[in-house]
């Protein structure tokens, strides 16, 4: 039994904001069903009571004064940006029609 | 200006000696940096190790440094030193695109921290280089913008992620570049271009300005043609960054000093037996167990080590990296920065999204954010992700337990010297193999060094030894690479780049 269907493919890819063509789900799913099996195998050895490691590192938080910098100007936070307007990022509609 | 004999001297020099000579007056910063551009101008066309050179902007940065070295600025042993820098790490006054059609052309407003670290010590950044999409490769074909080649054999892969860099060294198009490694970006191009290349502890290198491919795991590094060179790259970027919350807050360990001493005497070195059998070339086994009985003959203790999760590290790996690639790369969006296509004032901001993503990624960035979003979701979270979580736990308890009874742990950097181009570019799997025992270090957050052990017999092409060490101690690392790289040269009678196609 395949361990990724298409159609699971084709959710995933909604979900990852990707407007993937119909071959490249054709193609992921097979790649992805090859890969998944290979990498399941980390089920086999994970057993309860090892406790998960996220990280290389303990993580802690960290702190630093609440001071005063010189950060980036609107121009060179802009700078990079598809559109622009009124010293804002210009972006397409976020509310359809109905909305 | 330099005559060719001159220059030709020039980019035989190690980063050392260079910097030497600029300290000495022998050379000034331009002198060296128009050798290297000029190197580079001849021989990438083969190469491709660059994606941007600008050779004005280069030569403003070593005037400046002439004209700081003459005002008597106190600057570090690289000062005046060219090096090639990997194009994931931001750059004021160059494009950073990590290889990516979706950032084509993008100009960052800072400097990542490492960037900010070579302009202090005054280092000369000659370009960015080539490299897999997003840093997601180990072969420098996932790049948009075509592949670079090896320059021990055309047809051949420079290793990946870091590939631009190795290839640019490797070439003597620069003496030194920088790299990261995620899950062996660094190690494995340096083993496949016979170079120097370490990973340092996690955290011990600042990832700030660093284009995020797996957080929890990508360090900066270095390259370099010998192990001394490396360890000055090493200490000259890195040490704690307040900008990145996972830097570590200590001192840098004494790479330099222990290059310096390379001896082996009384060290035990553990041997991880796993890293053998199918899927190894027979050359790099044997060059490897040639570098074990050299060390030994050096005064080692050599002893054979078992780290039984380490048979489960790929695919640990292969879990977590595109779970946090998945993570990591939603910040392109086509709102505020990169690629935006398909605006056409009726779509909206999800549909140009997610057509902007489509065009703007490449294969393998596509395929490990979609193998990234399945292991997250809901239903299959705890089988993937979190059992990867768990393995990640027993691979550093496997490191734990061995660094109790031994200093270091060496095998083979990577299974096979460096394959054709294209021959894996179709099965994700066998790509990924490249990865088999550079990634329990990066999983652990531990230390290690590959140096060059011989020219594999079989087809000529150079052959890796990687050095590990516990986090921290990649001194360590150090100083057996730089005893075992003395002992390899003096029975030679050479070092081997000498025997590169590409050497000058």
């Amino acid at each position: 039994m395949s361990a990724i269907t298409r159609d699971e493919v084709a959710h995933l890819a909604r979900l990852s904001r990707l407007a993937l063509q119909e071959d490249e789900l054709d193609q992921l799913a097979a790649q992805l069903d090859v890969i998944i099996s290979a990498v399941a195998k980390v089920q086999e050895v994970a057993t309860g009571d090892i406790p998960p490691t996220s990280h290389a590192l303990p993580l802690t938080n960290v702190y630093r004064p609440d001071e005063v910098h010189q950060g980036l100007s609107p121009e060179e936070a802009l700078a990079g940006a598809p559109a622009v307007e009124d010293q804002r990022f210009r972006v397409p509609q976020i509310l359809g029609e109905e909305e | 200006m330099s005559s060719a004999e001159e220059r030709a001297g020039i980019i035989r020099l190690s980063a050392a000696e260079i910097g030497a000579a600029v300290k000495a007056g022998t050379y000034s910063a331009v002198q060296v940096t128009e050798a290297f551009l000029d190197r580079a101008a001849e021989v990438d066309g083969d190469i491709s190790a660059f994606l941007h050179i600008d050779r004005e902007t280069a030569l403003a940065q070593a005037r400046s440094v002439d004209t700081r070295l003459a005002a008597g600025a106190e600057l570090g042993p690289l000062a005046g030193v060219p090096v090639a820098h990997k194009d994931v790490f931001t750059t004021v006054d160059m494009p950073t695109t990590a290889a990516s059609k979706i950032l084509e052309g993008w100009r960052p407003p800072y400097d990542a921290t490492v960037t900010a670290r070579l302009r202090e010590a005054g280092m000369v950044i000659l370009g960015k280089t080539n490299m897999d999409e997003f840093a997601m490769g180990s072969s420098t074909e996932n790049s948009a913008y075509g592949v670079t080649r090896n320059p021990w054999d055309l047809s051949r892969i420079p290793g990946g992620s870091s590939g631009g860099s190795s290839a640019a060294v490797a070439a003597f198009e620069a003496p030194l570049a920088t790299g990261t490694d995620t899950g062996g970006s660094i190690r494995q191009p340096a083993a496949v271009c016979g170079l120097v290349g370490a990973k340092p502890t996690y955290g011990g290198s600042s990832r700030y300005g660093l284009i995020a491919f797996a957080s929890s795991l990508d360090t900066p590094g270095p390259f370099a043609r010998n192990v001394l060179d490396a360890a000055l790259l090493h200490e000259a970027f890195s040490g704690h960054d307040p900008h990145d919350s996972t830097s570590i807050d200590a001192p840098v360990p004494a790479v330099v000093e222990a290059a310096r001493r390379a001896d082996v005497e009384g060290m035990r070195i553990g041997v991880v037996k796993e890293f053998a059998g199918d899927g190894y070339q027979p050359g790099v086994l044997q060059r490897f167990q040639e570098a074990v009985e050299l060390l030994e003959s050096l005064g080692a203790k050599v002893v054979e080590v078992s780290c039984p999760s380490f048979d489960t590290a790929l695919a640990a790996y292969y879990l977590i990296a595109p779970s946090e690639c998945s993570s990591n790369l939603a910040r392109f969006d086509a709102m505020r920065y990169g690629l935006r296509v398909d605006d056409d004032g009726t779509r909206s901001a999800e549909d140009v999204m997610s057509l902007t993503r489509a065009q703007g990624f490449g294969p393998e960035v596509k395929r490990r954010i979609i193998l990234g979003t399945y292991a997250l979701s809901s239903g299959y979270y705890d089988a993937y992700y979190g059992s990867a979580q768990q393995v990640r736990t027993l691979i550093k308890r496997d490191f734990d337990a061995a660094f109790q009874d031994v200093d270091v742990l060496v095998s083979p950097t990577a299974p096979t010297t460096a394959f054709p181009l294209g021959e894996r570019a179709d099965d994700p799997m066998a790509m990924y193999l490249a990865d088999l025992c550079t990634i329990p270090t990066n999983l652990a957050g531990n230390a290690a060094l590959s140096v060059p052990c011989g020219l594999a017999p079989e087809d000529g092409l150079p052959v890796g030894l990687q050095i590990m060490a516990p986090a921290l101690a990649d001194d360590r690392t150090y100083r057996v690479g730089a005893a075992f790289e003395a002992a390899l040269r003096s029975k030679n009678g050479a070092d081997l780049l000498d025997s590169s196609p590409y050497a000058p």
